[in-house]
């Protein structure tokens, strides 16, 4: 104990003498000195659609607003969540900052970083929102984050050429039918599935799928809560057997693990119809539109759920991926009430979810189906609308609903599955010491 | 001739003209710098390099996810080294990565630069287009290769079968990824060990060659007896770099692999990364910077102390 005090004591004089030099030599003050008016610092992630989206919807609030004003700080996705699990709890903490939910922000609401906003946020605000949506903002019956976004469920998506070339005339319902569709296309000599087996969070959702499809949401909320034995639930080991089956199939073809997803690999093997099928988040569809638009234009990409597996415990209705990101605000805000004014003003305004709608994206606010249909893409966005609007559940995906090292050591481990490197129960084992 | 003897002759009046001025005035700090002038150094390096280093030890002995204050844990991350499954693998790809990496860029890099350092024809173009990668950053050079190592729309698709890799998948196939990050590292940092060597070539007094012609021997005996030994001092930069530089260096395998597939590629500088910023667990993190930090200090004065490159002894005696 002593020592600890000693450390602190130690840190917080290096942090003092710091702080002291940064204002002597910049000669400002830090943020959240001053009281009455408030200026509320918002973090977002840089995104080339939306941020002008997020910037007239600030411009009208702030327009709209006497007092609060808000001012919107725009980041790099990969080093944000660094950034902010470094800034949050210190005196540089914004007021309203993007989150991924779920287990993510779970981790800052239990060290005492995140507002509790249920007070703010009466049931009629809520009500606006998808509820297996609104869930991912949700720590303990308590809300912590609204969204602030499109969903990003995960779906099958499929080139229409190949299916017909391999005399497969309905995307697979079943997982039989699956196992039969990817039969029919290698003997068209056609790698059944594109997958970027270098990056593992593409297969992780061939798992999180599957898992809920074998054993129903419930064993994976046990393991993301902690259960002691967790993995252990035999649909664990079921789900990667059904992997495995997969693998030693060849319905991923033999060279996945050098395929890579950012770098478009994955995609172009389904645009130039060199596979047949692809597992990704509901983001597929801009991003073939971007890259490949004519094929999109032709009507030659298309998508379904996830399919069915015979005597599993999960709805089938059950959905998987990205529910949305979120808007929270910090504990220690000093413009607390503003930065909720600002949120419940802001991401459920008509004009805001129009403007979303319009850049492509599928908001997670209750009622706009004809707003959807209206729109250009329609087809796919009300799929996806329905897809969430229908879920019984939907769970976050585990690299961002885990804790960061857990998730680590596992998207490992189910890397080494896909791989051949290790067996189900390898995986299970080694999950179990974590 | 004539040249050496003026050369000769003008080092003599140099040395001359230093004993007078030294017998004449002894003045304090004659013509060499104060202490004072190197505070800005040293205050730099204090404060860029030893506090993070003595900071770094403190947090070895704490529990700290980047969020809230760091707790003191005592020796709890230490003692995890010894249970760590991952840390073997690590140190035996970290070794073998600096061992292969070593060999075959020394091996390429000392013949290419002293070629670089004559006066063929067309020497100046090839040692031009030599130098490209070095004008490229790190990250670049990984994105340009996981394009090229694409094994459906990539250079790996054309050039797989050639190499008896059918499929394309280098980066992919557990056994050949480390090889192929190996080969994309070598084929960074060739052109930078290539301007040392080429750099040092130049140096070698060609009054040695001369000498040497004249006694009868052939280029590969005047490579061997002249060349080799007077790029000693060369060699021994250029490993230290190679040798310390692998402990501390991971960017391409990062972007490259991510220390996949599994952790085949998992190297012990890209554990300390993904420890610290993907696990966000930076006590344990820390131990093994810790760990980096001693294992580079102690190869580079290994290094040093091993080849008698600290006598910093003259090879041109005489001349």
């Amino acid at each position: 104990m002593q020592r600890a005090l000693t450390l602190r004591a130690a840190t917080a004089v290096a942090a003092a003498v710091v702080l002291a030099a940064t204002a002597t030599a910049c000669g400002s003050s830090g943020p959240g000195s001053g009281g009455g008016s408030g200026k509320v610092t918002v973090w977002s992630l840089q995104d080339t659609a939306l941020n002008p989206v997020q910037k007239k919807s600030a411009g009208t609030y702030n327009a709209a607003s006497k007092d609060s004003q808000a001012t919107l700080q725009f980041f790099v996705n990969d080093p944000y969540k660094q950034k902010l699990q470094t800034a949050l709890g210190s005196p540089n903490a914004p007021d309203v900052f993007l989150n991924w939910g779920g287990g993510n922000l779970s981790t800052y609401v239990k060290s005492g970083n995140v507002a509790d906003l249920s007070a703010d946020l009466d049931p009629a605000f809520r009500s606006r929102f998808l509820p297996s949506v609104l869930a991912g903002g949700t720590v303990d019956g308590k809300v912590y984050g609204v969204p602030m976004e499109g969903v990003q469920p995960v779906a099958l998506f499929y080139n229409k050429d190949v299916f017909t070339k391999a005399g497969i005339s309905t995307p697979p319902a079943t997982w039989q039918d699956l196992l039969h569709d990817i039969d029919l296309m290698k003997a068209e000599g056609v790698t059944p599935i594109a997958l970027a087996g270098s990056q593992a969070w593409t297969e992780l959702m061939w798992m999180e799928y599957l898992l809920d499809r074998v054993g129903g949401p419930g064993v994976f909320a046990g393991i993301q809560a902690g259960k002691p034995g967790a993995w252990q639930d035999p649909a664990v080991a079921t789900a990667l057997g059904m992997i495995r089956d997969l693998v030693d199939r060849g319905a991923f073809g033999s060279n996945y693990g050098s395929v890579g997803q950012d770098s478009g690999g994955a995609d172009a093997l389904l645009s130039k119809g060199r596979a047949g099928m692809e597992l990704m988040g509901s983001w597929e569809y801009a991003g073939q539109l971007a890259t490949a638009p004519d094929f999109v234009k032709a009507g030659k990409l298309g998508w379904t759920t996830f399919p069915t597996v015979a005597n599993g415990k999960g709805d089938p209705k059950d959905v998987v991926g990205n529910p949305s990101n979120f808007f929270s605000v910090t504990a220690k805000s000093a413009h607390r009430s503003d930065a909720a004014d600002f949120i419940k003003k802001t991401v459920a305004e008509p004009s805001y979810v129009k403007d979303l709608i319009d850049i492509g994206q599928v908001p997670a606010i209750a009622g706009i189906e004809g707003q959807l249909r209206s729109a250009p893409n329609a087809d796919y966005t009300t799929f996806v609308y329905q897809l969430v609007q229908n879920a019984p559940s939907f769970t976050q995906s585990w690299d961002q609903a885990l804790d960061p090292a857990t998730a680590q050591t596992m998207l490992t481990n189910l890397q080494k599955v896909f791989n051949k490197q290790s067996t189900p129960q390898q995986f299970v084992s080694a999950m179990d010491a974590k | 001739m004539t040249i050496t003897a003026s050369r000769g002759g003008l080092a003599a009046t140099r040395r001359g003209a230093g004993t007078s001025r030294r017998g004449a005035a002894p003045r304090r700090g004659d013509g060499r710098p104060g202490a004072l002038w190197a505070v800005p150094a040293l205050l730099y390096f204090a404060l860029f390099a030893v506090v993070p280093m003595a900071l770094v030890v403190a947090l070895s002995f704490c529990r700290w996810n980047g969020l809230g204050s760091p707790h003191w844990a005592g020796t709890a991350n230490w003692s995890r080294l010894f249970h760590d499954p991952q840390l073997g693998q690590s140190l035996r790809l970290s070794v073998l990565l600096t061992v292969v990496t070593w060999c075959v860029q020394t091996l390429i890099c000392l013949p290419l630069g002293v070629w670089c350092a004559g006066h063929q024809r067309g020497r100046a173009v090839l040692s031009t287009l030599f130098f490209v990668p070095l004008l490229m950053s790190s990250a670049a050079v990984a994105l340009l290769f996981s394009a090229l190592l694409d094994p459906n729309f990539g250079l790996a698709h054309t050039l797989g079968p050639w190499l008896g890799v059918k499929d394309g998948n280098f980066i992919g196939d557990p056994h050949l990824a480390l090889w192929t990050v190996m080969a994309v590292i070598t084929w960074q940092f060739v052109p930078f060990h290539t301007l040392l060597y080429q750099a040092a070539a130049r140096q070698v007094p060609v009054q040695l060659y001369e000498a040497a012609t004249i006694d009868g021997a052939g280029r590969w005996r005047q490579f061997l007896s002249i060349t080799l030994p007077q790029l000693r001092n060369t060699v021994v930069t250029s490993s230290v770099l190679i040798l310390v530089g692998s402990l501390t260096y991971f960017d391409i395998v990062l972007i490259l692999t991510n220390g996949g597939p599994g952790t085949s590629t998992r190297i012990l500088p890209l554990h300390m990364y993904l420890t610290g910023f993907s696990s966000f667990d930076m006590g344990y993190a820390s131990v093994l910077a810790v760990l980096l930090l001693v294992a580079g200090t102690a190869l580079s004065l290994l290094v040093v102390r091993v080849t008698g490159f600290r006598r910093m002894t003259s090879q041109r005696e005489g001349l």
